[in-house]
Parts: C-alpha cells; sequence; structure tokens
C-alpha cells in the first residue's frame, strides 16, 4: 500500500488545525505555513499524478480492512487530475488572498483553506459512497465558512441561503444513500458497481430512484437547472479569491456525477439504461441558456461573472451528460480550462474593483490606475471563459460540440451552446468598455481632476499581486499551446472511466495484506468502534429477518 | 410497526420540507431539522426493521439487526447537529447584521438591482 495516497487529506488536515490554534494571532505565519502547504500539496499531487499516468489503479485501504467493509481511497488517473488540479488552483488562490489582504479581513481564513482543500481532495479520492457524503460535508461546512468571511449583510444574506440550500442537498444525499444501501446492501464504489448490474430490469425502480436521487444531490452541487439557484447569488457576494476557488466546488459535482454514474449507473447496467442521460441533457441545456441571459441582463460585474460560471457549468454538464468516453474526454479537456478560466476572471475583477470607486456597478467611471494592464487581463480572462480563439475554451467548447453530435436532437443543442457563447461575448464586451473605454473618457471629461496623485501607492498592482491571475492565465496558455498531450491523457482518462472492470478488480480482488475477517478473534468491540467510523462493520448485508 | 415508522418518516418530511419553503429563516431551521429527523429514522430503517435482536455478536444470538445503518445514523447525526448549529449561527448573525430574518434575497441584496 503506497501511504502517499492519503497525504492529500492528511497533510491539510493536521495543518487547519495548526494554523487555528497556534499561529491565530500571527497573520505572517499563518501565510507562510499555507503557502508552504500548498506547495506541499501540489508535489504531492504531481507525485501522484506521475503514479497514476500509467493506468495502474492504486487502492489505499484505511485500517488495511478488506474492502467492501472498511473504506478505500482510489487513485486513478481521473482522481489524481483532479488533486493536480486542486492543489495548482489552491495555490494560486492563497497567493492571491496574501498578495491583495483578503485574508486579514476575517478570521481564520488560512485555516478554512485547508480545510476547504482536504474536503475537495478526500471527495475526490474516496472510493465509498457514505465516505464521499462525510467529505462532502467537510468541503461544506469550510465553504460555508469562506462564503461569508469578512461579513456584511448582503454576503451573510447569500451565505444563510447558500447554508440553507445545501443542507437540505445533504438530507437528499442521506435519503439517497439509504436507498441505495437497502436496495444492494454495501456503499463502496466498486461492490456498487458489481451489485448495480446484478439487479434485474423488473426489480429496478428502487435502485432507479436512488440513482436519481444522487443525481439531484450531484446537481445541487454542480449548480445545475433546476437547482442552479444559489450560485450567482453566493458566488458574486463571496469574496473574490474565495469565489475563485469555489471554481473547483461546481466540479465537485461534476465529478460525482461523471464517477457515480458510470462507474455505479452507467449507461450498460440493465436496472439504469439511458436515464442518467435522457435527465441530465436538458437540465444541463436550460443551465447553458439560463448562464447566457444572466450574462446579458446583469448590472453588476460580480452577478455576470457568477453567470458565465454557470453557462460553463451547462457546457461541462451538457459534455458529461453524453456518456460516452469521448464525450468524457471533451468535459474532462473542458473542466480542466472552466476552472482555470472562472479563477483567473474572478481574480482579475478582484483587482479591478478593488480600485473603482463605484464598486462592481457597470457604469462609466473615472479611469483607475494601470486601465491599460487590467484592461490587458480582463480581455484575456472574459475571452477565456466565452470560449473564443486562441484561448482552450474555444478548443474545449469545439470538443464539446463535437462529442454531442450523436446526439438525436444535435441542432438543438448546438444552437443553444453556441447562442449561449455569443450571449456571453455581448455581455462581456459591454461590461468591458463601460468598465475600460468609458471609463478612462469619463475621466477625461470630468469636472474634478484625476485624483491620481492622492492615491496611496499601495493601490498599483505590483508582481505580487499580479502573477495569481496571470498564473492562471498562463494556465489557459500552456492548456492550448499543450492541447495535445493534454487531450491524449484525457482520453486515456476517459477510457480508464468507461472500463470499470479495472477499478473494480483493484478494489475487490487484489485485497493481499488485509486482515482476514474470518480469522479475527477480538471481534466485537472492535467491529464496534471501527462501524462509528462508518462501513468498517462485519455485515455488509441487510439481515432478512425484519422481512 | 412497518406502517407506524412509514407514516413517520412521511410526516416528518412533509412537515420539514412545508417549514423549509417559508420565508423566514427561523421555521426554515426548524423544518431542517425536522427533515434531519426523517432521515435518519429512514437510514435507521434501511437495515429492515427488526426488534429485540443484538447488532453485534453474540453466542446465545439467534438473529442479527444490521449494524451498519446504525453506524451510519450516529455519523448523520453528529454531521447535521453540527451542521445546525452552523447555520443557527449565520441565520443569527445575518438577523443581527440586516435586522430581519428573512432567508430570501432582495434585488439591492442580490447585486442585482441599481445602487
Amino acid at each position: 500500500m503506497n501511504h502517499w495516497i492519503i497525504a492529500p487529506v492528511v497533510l491539510p488536515a493536521l495543518l487547519a488545525p495548526i494554523i487555528a490554534f497556534v499561529m491565530r494571532h500571527d497573520i505572517t505565519l499563518q501565510r507562510a505555513a499555507s503557502l508552504a502547504g500548498a506547495v506541499m500539496l501540489t508535489a504531492i499531487a504531481a507525485g501522484l499524478f506521475m503514479l497514476s499516468a500509467d493506468g495502474s489503479v492504486h487502492v489505499y485501504r484505511l485500517g488495511s480492512w478488506p474492502a467492501p467493509f472498511g473504506i478505500v481511497l482510489v487513485l486513478d488517473r481521473l482522481s489524481a487530475l483532479l488533486i493536480l488540479l486542486t492543489s495548482v488552483l489552491g495555490l494560486i488562490v492563497l497567493m492571491h488572498s496574501a498578495a491583495s489582504g483578503w485574508d486579514t479581513r476575517g478570521r481564520h481564513f488560512h485555516a478554512l483553506m485547508q480545510f476547504q482543500l482536504m474536503g475537495i481532495c478526500g471527495a475526490f479520492l474516496t472510493g465509498d459512497a457514505f465516505n464521499l457524503f462525510v467529505l462532502f460535508e467537510i468541503l461544506l461546512i469550510a465553504s460555508y465558512g469562506l462564503a461569508i468571511h469578512s461579513g456584511g449583510k448582503a454576503r451573510l444574506k447569500s451565505g444563510l441561503q447558500y447554508v440553507i440550500m445545501n443542507l437540505a442537498g445533504s438530507s437528499l444525499f442521506l435519503i439517497a444513500l439509504g436507498t441505495l444501501y437497502a436496495t444492494t446492501g454495501t456503499l463502496n464504489i466498486a461492490d456498487l458497481s458489481v451489485k448495480v448490474r446484478e439487479i434485474p430490469v423488473e426489480e429496478a425502480a428502487l435502485v432507479r430512484v436512488a440513482a436519481m436521487l444522487l443525481m439531484i444531490v450531484f446537481a445541487v452541487k454542480a449548480a445545475m437547472f433546476p437547482v442552479q439557484f444559489w450560485l450567482p447569488g453566493t458566488y458574486a457576494n463571496a469574496p473574490a479569491p474565495v469565489a475563485a476557488l469555489f471554481a473547483i466546488m461546481t466540479k465537485v459535482g461534476a465529478y460525482a456525477i461523471l464517477r457515480m454514474h458510470t462507474v455505479v449507473f452507467g449507461p450498460d447496467a440493465d436496472a439504469i439504461g439511458s436515464l442518467s442521460q435522457d435527465w441530465l441533457m436538458p437540465a444541463a441545456l436550460i443551465t447553458v441558456a439560463i448562464g447566457g441571459l444572466g450574462v446579458l441582463g446583469s448590472r453588476r460585474l460580480m452577478p455576470l461573472i457568477a453567470f458565465a460560471v454557470l453557462g460553463s457549468t451547462g457546457t461541462l454538464m451538457l459534455a458529461v451528460s453524453a456518456f460516452t468516453p469521448y464525450a468524457a474526454t471533451a468535459a474532462l479537456y473542458y473542466l480542466l480550462h472552466s476552472t482555470m478560466a472562472t479563477a483567473a476572471l474572478f481574480l482579475v475583477a478582484d483587482l479591478l474593483l478593488a480600485r473603482r470607486e463605484s464598486g462592481d456597478l457597470l457604469r462609466a467611471a473615472p479611469a483607475t490606475v494601470q486601465n491599460g494592464f487590467l484592461a490587458a487581463l480582463f480581455f484575456a480572462a472574459a475571452i477565456g471563459i466565452a470560449g473564443m480563439p486562441p484561448l482552450s475554451g474555444f478548443l474545449g467548447k469545439l470538443l464539446v460540440l463535437d462529442a454531442v453530435r450523436v446526439a438525436d436532437y444535435t441542432w438543438l443543442i448546438w444552437a443553444v451552446v453556441l447562442v449561449g457563447s455569443l450571449l456571453t461575448i455581448v455581455g462581456f464586451a459591454r461590461a468591458g468598455s463601460l468598465l475600460f473605454w468609458k471609463s478612462t473618457s469619463a475621466a477625461f471629461a470630468g469636472p474634478e481632476p484625476a485624483p491620481e496623485e492622492e492615491r496611496p501607492p499601495a493601490n498599483t498592482i505590483g508582481p505580487m499581486l499580479a502573477a495569481p491571475s496571470v498564473l492562471a492565465l498562463a494556465s489557459l496558455a500552456a492548456l492550448t499551446i499543450f492541447a495535445g498531450p493534454v487531450s491524449r491523457h484525457m482520453e486515456a482518462t476517459a477510457e480508464q472511466l468507461f472500463d470499470p472492470s479495472a477499478y473494480v478488480t483493484a478494489v475487490l480482488a487484489d485485497q493481499e495484506g488485509t486482515k482476514d475477517p474470518s480469522s479475527k478473534s477480538h471481534g466485537d468491540e472492535e467491529a464496534a468502534a471501527k462501524g462509528y467510523d462508518e462501513s468498517g462493520a462485519e455485515a455488509g448485508t441487510p439481515s432478512e429477518e425484519g422481512h | 410497526m412497518e406502517l407506524v415508522v412509514a407514516t413517520t418518516i412521511g410526516g416528518l418530511t412533509a412537515a420539514g420540507v412545508y417549514l423549509l419553503l417559508r420565508l423566514r429563516a427561523f421555521p426554515v431551521i426548524l423544518g431542517l431539522t425536522l427533515l434531519t429527523y426523517a432521515v435518519n429514522v429512514f437510514l435507521f430503517a434501511t437495515g429492515r426493521l427488526a426488534v429485540g435482536v443484538p447488532p453485534v455478536l453474540d453466542d446465545a444470538a439467534t438473529a442479527y439487526s444490521d449494524p451498519l445503518p446504525q453506524a451510519l445514523v450516529l455519523t448523520a447525526i453528529v454531521i447535521s447537529f453540527g451542521m445546525t448549529a452552523v447555520l443557527v449561527l449565520i441565520a443569527l448573525g445575518s438577523a443581527l447584521e440586516s435586522g430581519d430574518d428573512r432567508v430570501d434575497v432582495t434585488e439591492d441584496a442580490n447585486g442585482e438591482g441599481d445602487a
């Protein structure tokens, strides 16, 4: 067993309490520890990425318990890729928060950030459905704290909505897991994959209910129609670096659908059939439309970006909903792009809004310092999110459009995605010209002299402050330049995802080094104590006496 | 017994959803709590209903109840308890900050309206 597999969960989990308790009075120490932790996490994630690149599936059995009973963490190409993405994004966001001073506007920013990274990495790694629920709760509770970081009326109101929405989602998650357990008698994802395929079509009603309930839960996280309402308010009111980190949060939902609805409820399972696709595709289309219209209708910059995120989530889910290896390749490429583009846009918006007197309202105002530089950054990020050439969004959208061509109503999908992109472009063009072009002329025409010299020198953007946004934009450029190798790796990842036999074999069959449950003499208390920790209990199947 | 448990879960869920759709924070929190109760009873029942049988190994026992849902319920209770506490505090903060405990966001607060 390779113990590095659990490191992305353990490292932030250890670091966060140390930051919260030992370093709470010293922001410099907190920053150093948090950034060092993020660098180490990135290094570990890169190592795990190399480890999984050959297509092998690595299983980490917690406490060496055999598979359907103990919790497993599974490292395959998909989870390694997403952990690497999370850690790089985390590093960029932390650099920005430290440079812009966002982390000093409230308490425990860095500790919450580490808990957030822990939850996200754990959710990508876990091979157990109930453990997925627990890690979802960890990342959510950290995100509640981050979403209302530094307080304020609007932020608390939208934070409250966000919490209520997700708590209702968590209840639904538990109902779905209960239904799944009652039907199959297991919660291990690999074991579920086997059990669901054994269910005959006539008895599939309950497992279909569980599959749909889980899809609704993940749709809440991914912000898809009809449960997308929380996203614009939350993202628009959250602190900008936090909103940038939240770029990966919608992807956790997308990942969960991609994992559960291919490995467990795949189209090849008789009990499920094309159920997932039939519901996911229309919902994704409507999400794209809402995103486009929202961008056009927004009067402020932050909601405008939030609606653009909604549109890109819809495009991503559209690719996921085709449930073919090629579409998954497109989805993964677009996922990388969308995460980095969203983060870049929020970070640039933060740089800009911190220097504008009129806040994020889209109207003419005196020019900001370094207007040209900010305009260039904003232009690049807007090109990224709208999916225009030359950045990777264009390639991503092209792949997605090509991948959904197999569906019957291709023309409708193409029309919605293309019109949605056009609306996004128009919205951003309007916002950009209001923010940058009109502002310059207003400063010229204004009766008062431009207050350039009154501004403190700290207001100019130094290299430390610009670096995170530029890094995020550079990653988009790199995605474009290395599109060939990247998409080949995505192809291999998608193939591995759609052939769950290796996953199932790695988790259930190759169990050397685990404790043999039959030869265990010190049974009862330990089994009960382990059971508290979730599915470690001896009895893996529901007893039939109660019928 | 099945009927009693099923009715209880249904009643709790219905009441929870009704309260969840109210406009004020306090009923919404109560609704979420009721929903959590319903979920816990439901999770408990997924291991099949069995009366008077032990969940752990016992030489004298002839039948067992499923211990796993009981462990799941324990985890779910702990998590939902903590989440409710967080929710109460955020709702309190929001009510103190804005002067009312409405959970719907007005045009202004959402950042959509004109300033």
